[in-house]
Parts: structure tokens; C-alpha cells; sequence
């Protein structure tokens, strides 16, 4: 067998072995899900009603609910980055992943498993919450050309995150301290962004950090493509954060499988 | 340290050779310079205290991290050049059961496979001899959590064997096993060894390394301090004796008197006679103490790797004195 033929083979092996993972495991999944769910309800039953007055031209004549769930939805994304980091750390501390690396195993293989099992877990968890949102009344006016592109931007954040949260989980001590690195990604990020209420509407220093990070143009390029309000230039936006952090998680998590095989 | 060089004949070629292998980290060194050869077949002892560096050598010469400097050779490959196709030839089986705790026991099984790129027919067959092989047939479907410490060892080795390595690195196998569980390894380890594969053991444990190894290096802070067969290790300390323990000190007296020998302690009412313990040589002892004098117990002593280890690696009493 040549040596790509070998990669691919390993990859899908780690990928089938992470996704058995998530059958046993079903917390990996189900707190992915209950989180962004939580927030929905929270938000849209309970303080939906003071924040709708007061969303004025930033919702372009959507209900709050409209609003929101764009913005839920990236949330769920970003709520994948703790079990993957948990996962890639309990590899790591349990002693499995040198077993593997003392094998004739493809190094690209060690860590593809859990990147592709965390987008393949997002995606099931953005699905899931859709279809609460669409219960508790969500009413979205996306083609399915928008509705492939919002798959793809889901996606293409929920690999960046992927590639990030392992290299957190690689640099992580232990397993409590691989997800608590997580959280601020998955709960302080979405709050400063414009996922719950619309950027303009906070104060000046929040306002400038809000609009200038990662979550408020990922959040915005949904919105726009689900409520149909315009699009501008968010999605080359978002597509951008989404290659940085990618780059960034893929490199910073290389540097830490160096750091412990120094061999290879 | 130079002298203890064990000539390997050409009929059994090394399975491993290591020399001038260095390791530190940062200001700590943790390997000074070790030389090691291990032939095909052999079963290798690698002993020493916490700290002595045994895990960091299994580490090196299982491709999992580099040395600073030396040459290891392995099953004829080169460890720097040929760290690939050492993997394919060896298993390790490391200190903390490296087993996926998620997956059932005949699951990890299938993940090795295929990870060894087994046809899916080999993986299936091979789990399943392995899984009778180790007891474990039963356990099989279950998740290891439900398995005792034991069973998680087989199950470990079982996935170390599923690739038919040639060298085996066994890194402290019986560490935190009850005892019957250190038997049924011990005996495991015996049948690899006749099967002819070729086995690194590290262990702190003197009987483990004297009941498998056919030769043991003592490794101590970093360096091989002792290297031969566990019956030469133990003749490099003399001193095999017998106690004898009196009820009085009257009966000490005679018995020092009649053996005109060996060295007394009056608080304790023993005396200590150089003696291999043998029957004749008892016998010559107690003919001559006679029925005149009473012995209240006696005890045979020979060395043994206990002996050995504590006098090549420091004896705590000795450091204490110094």
C-alpha cells in the first residue's frame, strides 16, 4: 500500500473509533446540545420580550426568535470545542495515543479522528437545535442555496474550532483543565458578539470588540442568510475567521504532538 | 561498568543493541550513557528503583521520544533512520494500561487491526484467539471499566500481540496487580518467552526480574550498574549465612565456644555462622553445637537480588550513616 492510501485508511480508522465515542458516550453530543438549548429558552421565552423592543433596524423587521436563532446556532458550534478537547486530552493522559504512535500508524492520523468527529457531532447538534427552534416558533426565510451555504459556514467553524480545541486539549494538564480552557469560546465569545442582542446596541469599548471578532460576522452572515436580511460582506468575513482559526488550531496543535514525539 | 559487556554469539543475533545512550531534561540527566545488547529470544530484566530511568528507555527504543545521544539498533534497523520500520516490529505494552476505555475489549482488539492494516478476516480470527488466550472471551462485548486490574492487563498485552511483534517492551507489567493476578502474568510472560519472542521487561521487583529474565541489567540513576544472569548477580554478593537464636545468654557462650566462629549479638542472643545453607553443612554445625547446647530457632540466609540491588544501588542504612 502506498503511503497515502495508508493516511486515509488510519484517518478514517481514528474517525470511526471517535465516532464509536459518541455512541458510548452520548454526553459528548447530548451537552452540546442542551447548552445552546437552554440559551434558546432562556433568551426567546423569558427575556425575549424586553429585548425585541428594544432590537429597532438591526433585526430588518424579524421577531426575536428570528434573531436569535442564527446566533443559537453558532453558539452550538462553539459548544463542540469542550468535548473535543476533553476527548483529544483523555487521549492523551490515558496513555492510548503512545500505544498508537509507537505503531506504524500515519502521524496525521493521531488527531484527524477527533477533528472530524467534532464537525461531524456539530453538524448533528446544529441540526438537532434547528429543529427545536423551528418548534418554539422559529420561521426562517432561507432558499436551500442559503440553507447549503449556512451548512458551509457551520462547517468550515465548526473544523477551525476543531483544529483549535485539540491543540487546547494537547496543552491542557489534565481533563478539567483541557474543557475549562474551552469556555471562554464557548460561552464569554458568543455574549460579546451579536448573537443575543445587536452590536450597535452595546457600549463603546464592547461595541468595537464585538464587531471585531470572529463570532459577530459568523452570526451576522446566518442571519442574513436565514431571515433574508442582506448579506454584505459577512460571509467573506466569516470564511476568513474561519481559515485563521483553522491555520492557527492546526499549527498551535502540530507544535504540541511535536512537543511531546520530538522524533517525528 | 565497562567490563560488563555480554558477548552475544553469532548463532543469536542482538534483537537490541544500545550504546552511550543519553537522555536529559533540561539540567536533570536521566540517562548517563547506558550500553545494553539483548539477543533474539531473550528475556531482558531492566531493574531499578523509581527514577532510575527505566520508563525513559523503554520510551527511546520504542520510537516515542529521541535520545540526546547514542546509537540503539533494533531488529537490525537503525532507531534514527529506521523509526517506521522498528514500529511495524515491536509492541509495548507501557506502565498504565493504554486501552480504550470506551470501547469494548474485542473493539480495542479491532482497532489495533486495523490500525496494523489487517485484512478484516485476520483482525476477526486473530481478536479471537487472543481473546481466548488471555480469558478474557467472556468479558469481550463489556466496556474495560467493568474489568478488574488484571483483566485490563491481559487485555493490554492481547492488544500489544494482535500485530505478532518480534520484541516486546513490557514497561513494569505487574506494577499494582494483587497477586494471583502477578502469577497469571508471570506465567503469560513465560509463554511468550517460549514462543521466541524477544521481551524488554523493566520492573522494581527483584523476585519478578529473577523468576522471567534470563539476564538483568540494574539500571541506578541513570546508569547500568550491574549486568549478567540473575545466578551471577547473585554470587557477585557473598555472605549465604545461618542465624542461630538462644534462649540465654549461657547458651550463646557455649555455642561461640564450640563453633569458635561468626559474629554474635549479645542484646539479641544470636549468633551469625558463614554457611551455604546446604544439608551437610547444617548438619556439621548442629553435630558440633551437640545436644548440650539448647538452639531456640535457626534461619538459613542466602543471597539474594535483594541483596544484589540494595548493595549496587545504596543501601538506604548505608546513606544514613555516611
Amino acid at each position: 500500500m502506498t503511503t497515502p492510501t495508508i493516511a486515509i485508511q488510519d484517518a478514517t480508522t481514528m474517525l470511526g473509533r471517535e465516532l464509536k465515542h459518541t455512541l458510548r458516550f452520548p454526553l459528548l453530543l447530548v451537552g452540546t446540545i442542551l447548552v445552546p438549548v437552554v440559551m434558546l429558552l432562556l433568551f426567546d421565552c423569558i427575556l425575549g420580550g424586553p429585548i425585541s423592543h428594544g432590537l429597532g433596524a438591526a433585526a430588518h423587521g424579524a421577531s426575536y426568535v428570528d434573531f436569535l436563532v442564527p446566533g443559537i446556532l453558532v453558539m452550538t458550534v462553539a459548544a463542540s470545542c469542550g468535548p473535543t478537547a476533553i476527548q483529544v486530552n483523555t487521549d492523551m493522559t490515558s496513555g492510548i495515543i503512545d500505544r498508537i504512535r509507537t505503531m506504524a500508524v500515519s502521524r496525521g492520523a493521531l488527531l484527524a479522528g477527533h477533528v472530524g468527529g467534532s464537525v461531524v457531532r456539530t453538524l448533528l447538534a446544529t441540526a438537532v437545535l434547528t429543529g427545536v427552534a423551528l418548534v418554539v416558533g422559529f420561521r426562517p426565510k432561507a432558499s436551500l442555496v442559503d440553507w447549503l451555504i449556512v451548512a458551509g459556514i457551520a462547517a468550515a467553524f465548526a473544523f477551525a474550532l476543531a483544529w483549535l480545541s485539540a491543540a487546547l486539549g494537547l496543552a491542557a494538564k489534565s481533563v478539567a483543565g483541557a474543557n475549562s480552557s474551552t469556555l471562554p469560546i464557548q460561552f464569554l465569545l458568543p455574549f460579546l458578539s451579536s448573537t443575543f442582542v445587536p452590536a450597535d446596541s452595546m457600549p463603546v469599548g464592547v461595541r468595537w470588540f464585538a464587531e471585531h471578532q470572529p463570532f459577530t460576522p459568523i452570526v451576522e452572515s446566518l442571519r442574513a442568510l436565514l431571515t433574508g436580511a442582506p448579506l454584505g460582506n459577512n460571509a467573506y468575513l466569516a470564511l476568513a475567521w474561519c481559515a485563521a482559526i483553522a491555520l492557527v488550531g492546526y499549527v498551535w496543535a502540530q507544535a504540541g504532538l511535536r512537543r511531546r514525539y520530538p522524533a517525528s | 561498568m565497562g567490563r560488563m559487556n555480554t558477548v552475544i554469539n553469532n548463532a543469536t543475533p542482538a534483537a537490541v543493541s544500545v550504546s552511550g545512550l543519553r537522555k536529559a531534561y533540561g539540567e536533570k540527566v536521566v540517562l548517563d550513557g547506558v550500553d545494553l545488547t539483548i539477543a533474539e529470544g531473550e528475556v531482558f530484566g531492566l531493574l531499578g528503583p523509581n527514577g532510575a530511568g527505566k520508563t525513559t528507555i523503554v520510551r527511546i527504543l520504542s520510537t516515542l521520544i529521541p535520545a540526546d545521544a547514542g546509537t540503539v539498533s533494533i531488529l537490525g534497523h537503525d532507531l534514527g533512520s529506521g523509526a517506521g520500520a522498528v514500529r511495524s516490529l515491536i509492541g509495548v505494552t507501557g506502565q498504565f494500561s493504554a486501552i480504550d476505555n470506551l470501547l469494548s475489549g474485542e473493539e480495542n482488539l479491532a482497532l489495533m487491526g486495523r490500525l496494523l492494516h489487517l485484512p478484516a478476516s485476520e483482525r476477526r480470527a486473530r481478536a479471537a484467539q487472543l481473546l481466548e488466550r488471555f480469558g478474557l472471551v467472556e468479558a469481550a462485548k463489556q466496556p474495560p471499566a467493568t474489568y478488574s486490574g488484571g483483566m485490563k492487563r491481559r487485555l493490554d498485552i492481547a492488544m500489544t500481540l494482535m500485530g505478532r511483534p518480534q520484541l516486546i517492551f513490557l514497561d513494569e507489567p505487574t506494577t499494582g496487580l494483587d497477586p494471583r493476578s502477578r502469577y497469571t502474568m508471570w506465567q503469560l510472560i513465560r509463554d511468550l518467552a517460549a514462543d521466541g519472542v524477544t521481551i524488554l521487561l523493566t520492573t522494581q521487583y527483584l523476585e519478578e526480574a529473577d523468576q522471567l529474565a534470563d539476564r538483568i541489567a540494574v539500571l541506578d540513576r541513570g546508569g547500568i550498574v550491574a549486568e549478567g544472569t540473575p545466578e551471577q548477580l547473585k554470587r557477585r554478593i557473598p555472605g549465604a549465612h545461618i542465624l542461630l537464636r538462644f534462649a540465654d545468654a549461657a547458651s550463646l557462650d557455649a555455642a561461640a565456644r564450640v563453633l569458635g566462629e561468626g559474629l554474635r549479638d549479645d542484646n539479641e542472643l544470636v549468633l551469625r555462622v558463614a554457611n551455604d545453607g546446604g544439608i551437610r553443612s547444617l548438619r556439621n554445625v548442629l553435630t558440633r553445637l551437640g545436644d548440650g547446647v539448647a538452639v531456640e530457632d535457626l534461619s538459613i540466609h542466602t543471597p539474594d537480588l535483594d541483596d544484589v540491588f540494595f548493595a549496587l544501588t545504596g543501601n538506604p542504612s548505608k546513606e544514613q550513616t555516611q
